[in-house]
C-alpha cells in the first residue's frame, strides 16, 4: 500500500524535479514528511509568495516548471501574488498546497481557503484532488500543461485525507491524454510563405521580439532570423536579451520606458513582425495606429493571443522555435539600406543617458559599468520600479539571462527569483537589483540565502522614495509626495552583517564600481548599497 | 448581434465555474447559457448565446478553446442550426380569462401545465423569439413568474459537432 503523499513525492521524482521551494503547514504534513525521505531539494523561504518566485526564477533559469509548495489557507492565499507574477509572464511553474480534509470542504474550517477558486484568473489550470488514485494523472498532466504550449502555473491542491489515504499501489503514467488540450507547434507552411512574401514586398521591416522568443529558447534561431534577413529588431521588456544589445541588428527595448529610436522604427515601418509579444500596453501604447500604417505579421503559440490586441495580416500560430527556423532558412535579405540607415541613425540621435557622478551613484552609469563587469552567461534579475528600467535600458545582455517580472509588475521579485536562478545555475553570476522599497518587500529571504547558502549578490539602490510613483507625483500631481517617502529605511549594511551577510555603501560611481568588483568576486551572498541621488529620472 | 456557440466539455467538477469565470473577467456578456450531458456521459453540451461583434466572438472562442476542459468551440452560423428553449410562464388568470390564455397557448403552442382559481402556469418550447412573443402576449394579463433554460441549439444536417 502507498499514499497519496508518499505517491506525489514519487511523482515529482518522476518529473525529474530536484529542487522544491516552499513552507510547510499542518495541511500539508504528509506530503513534507515524505519529502523528508526523498533526495529532492526543499528550500524553506521565509514567505510563500517568495516560494513562488524563487520557483519562477529556477524555472527561468533552469527552462523547466519550478515547484512551489504551500500549506492550506494562508499558505495558499500568501501564494497567489507569485502565481499571479508567473502566469502573467507565462512562467512554467507547479504548485502544490495543502489543503482541509476533504469531507471539511466547504464548512469554512481552520485554515481553509477555496484556492483552486482563488487562482482560477492567475492559472492555466488547476486541479483539486479527492481521489488519491487520481494523484498520478494529475501530476502528469500538470507538468505537462505547465511546461507545453504557452506555459503558465499549474496549481494542485490535496486535502490531508487524500495525502493519507492509501492505494495499493503507484504507476506514473508515460504521457499525459487530454482530449481539449493539443498546442499547435509547426507553423502552418502556407502562412510562413506568405510572410515570406510579404518580407520581400516590405520597404521598412521591424522585428519585434518579447518574452516568447526566450520561452521558446529560440535566440539562436533568432539570431540567425535576423542576421539572413536583414532585418532591424527591437524587443519588449520581456524580450530583452533575445539578440545581443551590441549586436548590429539590435535597436532597443521599445514601450513607455523604452529607446525613442526603436519606438519610431516601430511607428515608422510598413512589416512589423510580432515574435512571441502580446503587445502589452505598457510595449506598444497605440498598436492600431502601428497596425493602420504597416502589415502585421504575428508568430505566437497561443492563438488568443493574435488579434487581441493588435490586428494581425498574417497570423502564424505555432512555437516560435520552429517558425523561425523555417523562416530563416528560406527569408532572403531585402531590405533596403535607406531604412537601416534611418532606423540607426535614431540610434545615434537618441544615445544612452546619465553621467558618472561623484556624490552619488548614478545608476543607469553604474548599471552599464555592472554590465561590462559580468561574466558573459550572468543572469541579472531586476525588481520593479526605476530600478527595472534603469537595467531594461543600460545592462548588456550578452550570453545570459535578463529576468524580471515584466506583466504583473510585481515589486520584491528580485531577491527570491534571484536565489531560484542561482540555485538553477549555481556556477553562473546571478546579481538582483531593487530598489530600497523593494528590497524591504523581501529582505526576509535574506535568511533563506544565509541558511540554504545561495550566493546571490544583490544590489539596493538606495533612494529613500518609491521612485517611480514619485516620478508621476511630479508629473501629474504637481509634486505632492504622497506615501512616496521612504523615511525608516534601516542601516542596510548593518543589517546585512546582522545575517552575517558582507556588504558596503557605495556613495559615488568610482566607489560603487570598485566594490562591485569585490561583490562579483567574493563568493557568499553580497549586498551593495548604493546611495542614488532621489531626484535621477527613470529614463 | 447574438452569436450562438456550441462548446463541448468535460463532465467534470469546476468546468462550469471556469467557463463563466472567464466570460465575468475578461468582460463578455453572456445572454443565456444552458448545459447538460450528450450522448456521451464524459461530455457535456455547453449552449452559450452572446452578445457582441466579430472582435468580440472571435475572442471569446479563443479564450474558451485555452481553459484546458473545453474540447470544442463552435460558433454556430446564422441559419444553419436550430435552436430552441423551455419556459415555463406563470400568469394570473380569472376563471373568466381562461379561454383567452388557453387560445393564445393552442396559438403559441404552448401547453399549460398547472391551473389555480387564479393563476396558468404555460410551458413552452420553441425558439427564443417565439418565447418572446409568448411573453409579450401573456403580459397585459400579469405576468406572476417566468422561469427559461436559455437557448439550446444543434448544428443543422447529419453531422455531428465533433467528428471521431
Amino acid at each position: 500500500m502507498i499514499s497519496g503523499a508518499e505517491i506525489m513525492v514519487k511523482c515529482l521524482e518522476k518529473e525529474g524535479v530536484s529542487v522544491t521551494f516552499g513552507y510547510p503547514g499542518a495541511a500539508i504534513c504528509p506530503f513534507y514528511d515524505y519529502l523528508y525521505r526523498s533526495e529532492i531539494r526543499h528550500v524553506l523561504v521565509r514567505s510563500e509568495q517568495n516560494a513562488a518566485h524563487a520557483a519562477s526564477g529556477y524555472a527561468r533559469s533552469a527552462c523547466k516548471p519550478g515547484v512551489c509548495i504551500a500549506t492550506s489557507g494562508p499558505g495558499a492565499t500568501n501564494l497567489i501574488t507569485g502565481i499571479a507574477t508567473a502566469y502573467m509572464d507565462s512562467i512554467p511553474m507547479v504548485a502544490i498546497t495543502g489543503q482541509v480534509n476533504s469531507e471539511l470542504l466547504g464548512r469554512d474550517v481552520f485554515q481553509e481557503a477555496d484556492i483552486t477558486g482563488a487562482c482560477e484568473p492567475f492559472t492555466k489550470h488547476s486541479y483539486l484532488v479527492k481521489d488519491p488514485a487520481e494523484l498520478p494523472r494529475v501530476f502528469k498532466e500538470a507538468f505537462h500543461i505547465a511546461s507545453t504550449g504557452r506555459p503558465g502555473p499549474v496549481l494542485i491542491d490535496v486535502p490531508m485525507d487524500v495525502q493519507q489515504a492509501k492505494i495499493p499501489k503507484f504507476t506514473y503514467p508515460e504521457k499525459a491524454e487530454i482530449v481539449g488540450y493539443k498546442p499547435r507547434t509547426e507553423g502552418h507552411v502556407m502562412q510562413i510563405k506568405k510572410a515570406l512574401k510579404a518580407i520581400e514586398e516590405a520597404h521598412r521591416p521591424i522585428l519585434c521580439c518579447g518574452g516568447g522568443v526566450v520561452l521558446a529558447n529560440a535566440r539562436d534561431e533568432m539570431v540567425e532570423f535576423a542576421r539572413n534577413s536583414g532585418i532591424p529588431v527591437c524587443a519588449t521588456m520581456m524580450g530583452i536579451g533575445v539578440i545581443p544589445m551590441d549586436s548590429p541588428y539590435y535597436l532597443g527595448m521599445i514601450g513607455m520606458h523604452g529607446r525613442t529610436g526603436a519606438n519610431r522604427a516601430m511607428q515608422q515601418a510598413d512589416l512589423v513582425i510580432l515574435c512571441g509579444a502580446r503587445v502589452g500596453d505598457r510595449a506598444v501604447s497605440a498598436p492600431q495606429q502601428i497596425a493602420e500604417k504597416a502589415k502585421v505579421i504575428h508568430i505566437d503559440v497561443d492563438p488568443a493571443e493574435i488579434g487581441k490586441n493588435m490586428a494581425v495580416d498574417i497570423p502564424i500560430v505555432g512555437d516560435v522555435k520552429l517558425v523561425l527556423q523555417k523562416l530563416a532558412a528560406q527569408v532572403k535579405n531585402s531590405v533596403p539600406q535607406e531604412w537601416l540607415d534611418q532606423v540607426f541613425g535614431f540610434k545615434k540621435t537618441y544615445p544612452v543617458r546619465g553621467e558618472a557622478r561623484e556624490d552619488f551613484v548614478e545608476p543607469r552609469v553604474f548599471i552599464r559599468d555592472l554590465s561590462s563587469m559580468m561574466e558573459e552567461d550572468a543572469i541579472l534579475v531586476a525588481d520593479v520600479g526605476q530600478n527595472q528600467i534603469w537595467c531594461a535600458r543600460n545592462f548588456n545582455v550578452k550570453e545570459g539571462r535578463f529576468l524580471t517580472s515584466g506583466g504583473l509588475g510585481t515589486m520584491g521579485y528580485s531577491i527570491p527569483a534571484a536565489m531560484g536562478a542561482k540555485i538553477a545555475k549555481p556556477h553562473r553570476q546571478v546579481v538582483a537589483v531593487c530598489g530600497d522599497g523593494s528590497f524591504q518587500m523581501s529582505m526576509c529571504e535574506l535568511g533563506t540565502i544565509c541558511q540554504h547558502e545561495v550566493p546571490v549578490k544583490i544590489i539596493v539602490m538606495e533612494n529613500g522614495r518609491l521612485g517611480m510613483v514619485r516620478e508621476v507625483q511630479d508629473r501629474i500631481y504637481e509634486g505632492r509626495h504622497m506615501a512616496t517617502i521612504l523615511d525608516g529605511d534601516p542601516d542596510f549594511v548593518a543589517l546585512a552583517r546582522a545575517y552575517g551577510i558582507r556588504s558596503a555603501l557605495a556613495k559615488s560611481n568610482e566607489e560603487a564600481k570598485k566594490l562591485a568588483a569585490e561583490m562579483l568576486e567574493c563568493d557568499g551572498p553580497y549586498i551593495l548599497v548604493c546611495s542614488v541621488d532621489p531626484e535621477t529620472p527613470t529614463i | 448581434m447574438k452569436y450562438t456557440l456550441s462548446v463541448l466539455v468535460e463532465n467534470q467538477p469546476g468546468v462550469l465555474s471556469k467557463v463563466s469565470g472567464l466570460f465575468a473577467r475578461r468582460g463578455f456578456n453572456i445572454d443565456s447559457l444552458a448545459v447538460g450531458v450528450t450522448e456521451n456521459a464524459a461530455i457535456s453540451r455547453m449552449t452559450i448565446v452572446v452578445n457582441g461583434d466579430e472582435y468580440i466572438v472571435e475572442q471569446v472562442e479563443k479564450q474558451l478553446n485555452k481553459v484546458i476542459p473545453v474540447i470544442k468551440v463552435k460558433v454556430l452560423q446564422p441559419g444553419a442550426f436550430i435552436s430552441g428553449e423551455l419556459a415555463l410562464i406563470k400568469v394570473s388568470c380569472s376563471p373568466k380569462q381562461r379561454v383567452e390564455i388557453v387560445n393564445i397557448a393552442d396559438l403559441m403552442n404552448a401547453r399549460i401545465v398547472d391551473v389555480t382559481p387564479t393563476s396558468l402556469t404555460l410551458q413552452s418550447a420553441d425558439t427564443a423569439e417565439r418565447t418572446a412573443t409568448l411573453i409579450d402576449l401573456l403580459h397585459p394579463y400579469g405576468i406572476k413568474e417566468i422561469c427559461r433554460t436559455g437557448t439550446i441549439a444543434l448544428e443543422k444536417g447529419a453531422d455531428p459537432t465533433r467528428k471521431n
